[in-house]
C-alpha cells in the first residue's frame, strides 16, 4: 500500500535550534502511530511539526508522495485534521457548533453549512457518540466529553490523517478506552491513518500498530509494539531507576524493597501477588518461592523481590531448588502461606511448608496475620 | 431542527429592534435640544427640503443631523474595533481604550497639533487622521510584542494600562509646552464630543470606517475559525500571518479614526459587544459584526443625546456617559465570568 504520509529525515525544534534530528517514518492508510516518551522529550514538538504549527529545521514531510511545503492551506486542511492540548473555551458556542468548525475548508465564503455539511456534523457526532449533547453548551460539558466533540470536529474535518496530542489526559480511565476504541474504529473503517502521542504506555501498546520513543536528540526507537514495548526499552526510555515497567501487564511496579530477606512467601497461581504487595508497602525484603517460569506470580514477583525461588515452566521442581528454597527458609523467621493449591508438579511447595513449621518458624497465612506480625 | 429555527427567529428580532432603536435614536435626537422640532417638520425637513422654517433647517442640517451620524458612524466603528480586539486577544475585555491604543492615537495627535500649530494656523484633518492611526499602530505593536510573550490575560491588560499612562505623561509633558488655544483644543478633545461636527469630518470618517467595516464583514469565516484560537484556525486552513496583520490593521484603522474625528471614547468597545453576545446569544462573526456596528451607532447616539441634554445647558463630554454606562457593564461582565469558571 502507498504511503499515506512519510517523515524523512525531519529535524525539529524551535527557533531555528534542533531539538530532534533525523526522524524518519512512514505509515499507509489506517494505521495508527503512538510517540511516547519521557515528559519534555519533544512528543509535541514533532506533532505540531507535521501539522505545520513549527516549521521544520530540516528534512522533508510527505502526504500521498507530495511535499507537504508545496501544498496549500486549504490543501493540508482537507486531509490533515487536529486534535490539540489547547484548552478551548469558547462563549456561547454550542457543541454543534464547535464541531461545525471542522467543516471550514469546504464551506463558501461566510461559512454557511449547506444540508450536506449538517448531516456531516450530525455523523460525526454519532460517530463520537456525543449527539445527546449536541445542543449543550461547550462550556457546560465534562472534559471526557469535551475531548470527543474535539475529536468529532477533527472527524467532521473530513481529513485523511487525524493527528492528536496527548488525546486521553485529564480522561479517567472509561473515557481513555471510549476515546481509543472510536480511534481504532475510524482507523479500520474508514482507513483513517493516526498520529498521536500518548502518556499510558500499556494503551499505546494495545492501540498502535507502530509506536515512536523520543528521547534526546534523536528517536530512540521505532517499530511494532512488540518490537518497542519491553521491560528494558521502557525502563531506559523514561530512566525508570526506581520500580519497574512490566511489559507483559503493560503495568508499572513500585521499587522493590533492598536488603536481606526477612519473610519468604510460598505462591503461586496469583496468591503470592497480595502479599508481595503487602510487603513491598510496608518495606519488607522477601523472598518468593518456588514459583514456575510462567506463573502469574512469578512476573510480579521478578520486580518486587530479589530473592526469587523460580522453576522451569512445565516441569518438577528439582531438589537443587528445594534446598535452596529451605536455605531462604532458614534465614528468615517469617514463612507466609499464601494458600496456593498445591497439584503434582508443585508438591514442593508442601514440603517447605512443613520444613518451615518444622523449624519452628512463625507461619503466616492470611493478610490480617502479616498486618500484626513485626517483621 | 428546533434550535436552528429558534436561533433564527432570535436573530431576526435582535436585528428588526436594533434597525428600530436606530431609526427611533436618529429621530429623538434631531428632536431634542436647546430647540425642539416636532417630527411633523423633521420628517418634512429631511425629506422634502422644506426650508420654510429657516432656524429649525439649518438647526438639523448644520448642526444635529452630521452631529449624529458622526456619533453613529464612530460608535459604529469603535465597537466593532472592541469586537476585532476581542476576537483577537481571546479577551472579553480588550478594547481599543483599555489596551492603550486611543492613547496612542491621542499622543501622536498632540504631537501633531502642537508641533505643527506654529506651521499651520488650520491642520488638515488628514493629517490628525493618519498621526492618530500611526499612533494607534505604535501602542498596538508593543501591545503585541508583549502579549507574545505573556500569555496571561490580566497581564496584558496591565500593560494596557502602563501603555495609556505613558502616552498620557508624553501628551501632558507636551501640553507644557503647548500654546494656549492648542491646549484648550486638546483638552476639550482628549475628552471625547461629537460636537462641532461637520459634513466633511462625518464624509471623510464614513469614507475611511465602511470600507473597514464591510472587509471586516468579508473577513467573518476566518474569524469564526479564530475563535477556538490559533492553533485550530491554522490547522483549518487559515493564514495566521496574514490573517493577523490584517485584523491589526483593520482595528487600528477603526479605533485611530474614531481617535481623530471625536477623541478617546471609552467602554464603548467593550459594552457594545458584549451587548450584542448577550443579545444574540452567540459569538458567531457573521451575526456579531454587523449586530455590534449597529448596536455601537444606537449606543453612540444615545450617550451624545444624554451628554448634550441631561445637563442643559452644559454639555458632558462624551467619554463621561460611555463611561458612567460602560463600566458597570464591564465590572458585572467580570464577575459573573469568574463565577462561572468557578463552577
Amino acid at each position: 500500500m502507498k504511503n499515506k504520509i512519510a517523515l524523512d529525515s525531519l529535524t525539529v525544534g524551535y527557533n531555528g535550534n534542533p531539538l530532534i534530528s533525523d526522524i524518519t517514518l512512514s505509515l499507509v492508510p489506517g494505521e495508527i502511530l503512538s510517540l511516547i516518551g519521557p515528559n519534555g522529550a519533544g512528543k509535541s514538538t514533532i506533532l505540531k511539526t507535521i501539522t505545520r504549527h513549527l516549521a521544520s529545521i530540516g528534512g522533508t514531510i510527505y502526504i500521498d508522495g507530495n511535499d507537504m511545503h508545496s501544498m496549500n492551506g486549504r490543501d493540508i486542511a482537507t486531509r490533515m485534521a487536529v486534535v490539540l492540548t489547547d484548552r478551548v473555551r469558547p462563549e456561547l458556542m454550542t457543541c454543534y457548533e464547535l464541531v461545525a468548525t471542522g467543516r471550514y475548508p469546504y464551506t463558501g465564503n461566510f461559512g454557511r453549512l449547506t444540508p450536506e455539511d449538517k448531516a456531516i456534523v450530525t455523523k460525526s457526532l454519532e460517530t463520537v457518540h456525543a449527539l445527546e449533547i449536541a445542543d449543550r453548551d461547550v462550556s457546560e460539558i465534562s472534559d471526557g466529553q469535551r475531548q470527543r466533540i474535539m475529536l468529532a470536529r477533527a472527524i467532521c474535518q473530513d481529513p485523511e490523517i487525524i493527528v492528536l496530542d496527548e488525546p486521553t489526559s485529564f480522561l479517567d480511565i472509561k473515557h481513555k478506552i471510549e476515546l481509543l476504541e472510536i480511534l481504532r474504529s475510524m482507523a479500520k473503517e474508514r482507513g483513517i491513518t493516526v498520529v498521536m502521542s500518548l502518556h499510558d504506555i500499556d494503551l499505546a501498546e494495545k492501540i498502535s500498530d507502530k509506536i515512536v520513543c523520543v528521547k534526546g536528540d534523536h528517536i530512540a526507537a521505532y517499530g511494532t509494539p512488540d518490537e518497542i514495548i519491553t521491560d528494558e526499552t521502557i525502563s531506559k526510555l523514561y530512566e525508570i531507576e526506581r520500580g519497574s515497567f512490566n511489559a507483559l501487564f503493560g503495568s508499572v511496579e513500585l521499587d522493590a524493597p533492598k536488603g536481606e530477606p526477612r519473610c519468604f512467601v510460598i505462591g503461586g497461581a496469583g496468591y503470592g501477588v497480595q502479599f508481595y504487595r503487602a510487603l513491598q508497602k510496608r518495606g519488607v525484603p522477601f523472598a518468593a518461592g518456588i514459583l514456575f517460569d510462567n506463573d502469574i506470580d512469578t512476573a510480579i514477583a521478578r520486580s518486587l523481590s530479589d530473592h526469587l525461588v523460580c522453576a522451569q515452566a512445565f516441569a518438577p521442581i528439582g531438589s537443587e531448588l528445594a534446598t535452596r528454597a529451605k536455605a531462604l527458609i532458614n534465614s528468615v523467621e517469617y514463612v507466609i502461606d499464601s494458600g496456593c493449591p498445591v497439584g503434582e508438579f508443585n508438591q514442593a511447595n508442601a514440603e517447605l511448608l512443613e520444613y518451615a513449621r518444622s523449624c519452628g518458624k512463625s507461619v503466616i497465612s492470611s493478610l490480617e496475620e502479616l498486618a500484626e506480625a513485626t517483621l | 431542527m428546533t434550535g436552528e429555527s429558534r436561533n433564527r427567529i432570535r436573530y431576526t428580532i435582535v436585528f428588526v429592534g436594533l434597525l428600530v432603536l436606530f431609526c427611533v435614536s436618529i429621530i429623538w435626537n434631531i428632536n431634542t435640544g436647546s430647540v425642539s422640532i416636532p417630527l411633523k417638520d423633521i420628517l418634512s425637513i429631511i425629506f422634502r427640503g422644506d426650508a420654510t422654517d429657516a432656524t429649525a433647517y439649518g438647526i438639523i442640517w448644520k448642526i444635529r443631523l452630521p452631529r449624529l451620524m458622526l456619533a453613529a458612524v464612530l460608535g459604529g466603528a469603535l465597537s466593532l474595533s472592541g469586537f476585532l480586539l476581542q476576537t483577537f486577544f481571546r479577551n472579553p475585555i480588550a478594547g481599543p481604550f483599555v489596551l492603550g491604543i486611543s492613547s496612542g492615537a491621542k499622543m501622536f495627535l498632540a504631537v501633531v497639533t502642537i508641533g505643527l500649530s506654529s506651521a499651520f494656523t488650520y491642520i488638515p484633518v488628514i493629517f490628525t487622521v493618519i498621526a492618530a492611526f500611526l499612533g494607534s499602530m505604535l501602542s498596538m505593536f508593543i501591545v503585541l510584542a508583549f502579549s507574545g510573550k505573556i500569555k496571561n490575560m490580566s497581564m496584558l491588560l496591565v500593560i494596557g494600562i502602563m501603555i495609556s499612562y505613558i502616552c498620557s505623561a508624553v501628551t501632558d509633558f507636551l501640553i507644557n509646552f503647548a500654546n494656549e488655544s492648542d491646549i484648550v483644543n486638546l483638552t476639550h478633545w482628549s475628552h471625547g464630543s461629537f460636537s462641532a461636527a461637520s459634513w466633511s469630518d462625518v464624509g471623510i470618517s464614513a469614507a475611511i470606517i465602511l470600507p473597514t467595516a464591510l472587509v471586516v464583514f468579508f473577513l467573518s469565516k476566518p474569524i469564526s475559525a479564530y475563535t477556538l484560537g490559533e492553533g485550530y484556525a491554522r490547522s483549518l486552513g487559515v493564514n495566521i500571518k496574514l490573517f493577523r496583520i490584517l485584523l491589526i490593521i483593520l482595528s487600528s484603522i477603526l479605533s485611530a479614526a474614531v481617535t481623530a474625528f471625536a477623541g478617546p471614547i471609552s467602554f464603548v468597545g467593550i459594552a457594545v459587544p458584549h451587548i450584542c453576545r448577550l443579545m444574540l446569544k452567540t459569538t458567531k462573526p457573521v451575526l456579531m459584526i454587523p449586530a455590534s456596528f449597529l448596536c455601537g451607532a444606537v449606543f453612540c447616539m444615545f450617550c451624545d443625546l444624554v451628554a448634550r441634554t441631561v445637563f442643559s445647558p452644559v454639555e458632558l463630554s462624551i467619554s463621561t456617559v460611555t463611561s458612567a454606562i460602560g463600566a458597570p457593564i464591564v465590572i458585572w461582565l467580570m464577575v459573573t465570568r469568574r463565577s462561572k469558571r468557578e463552577e
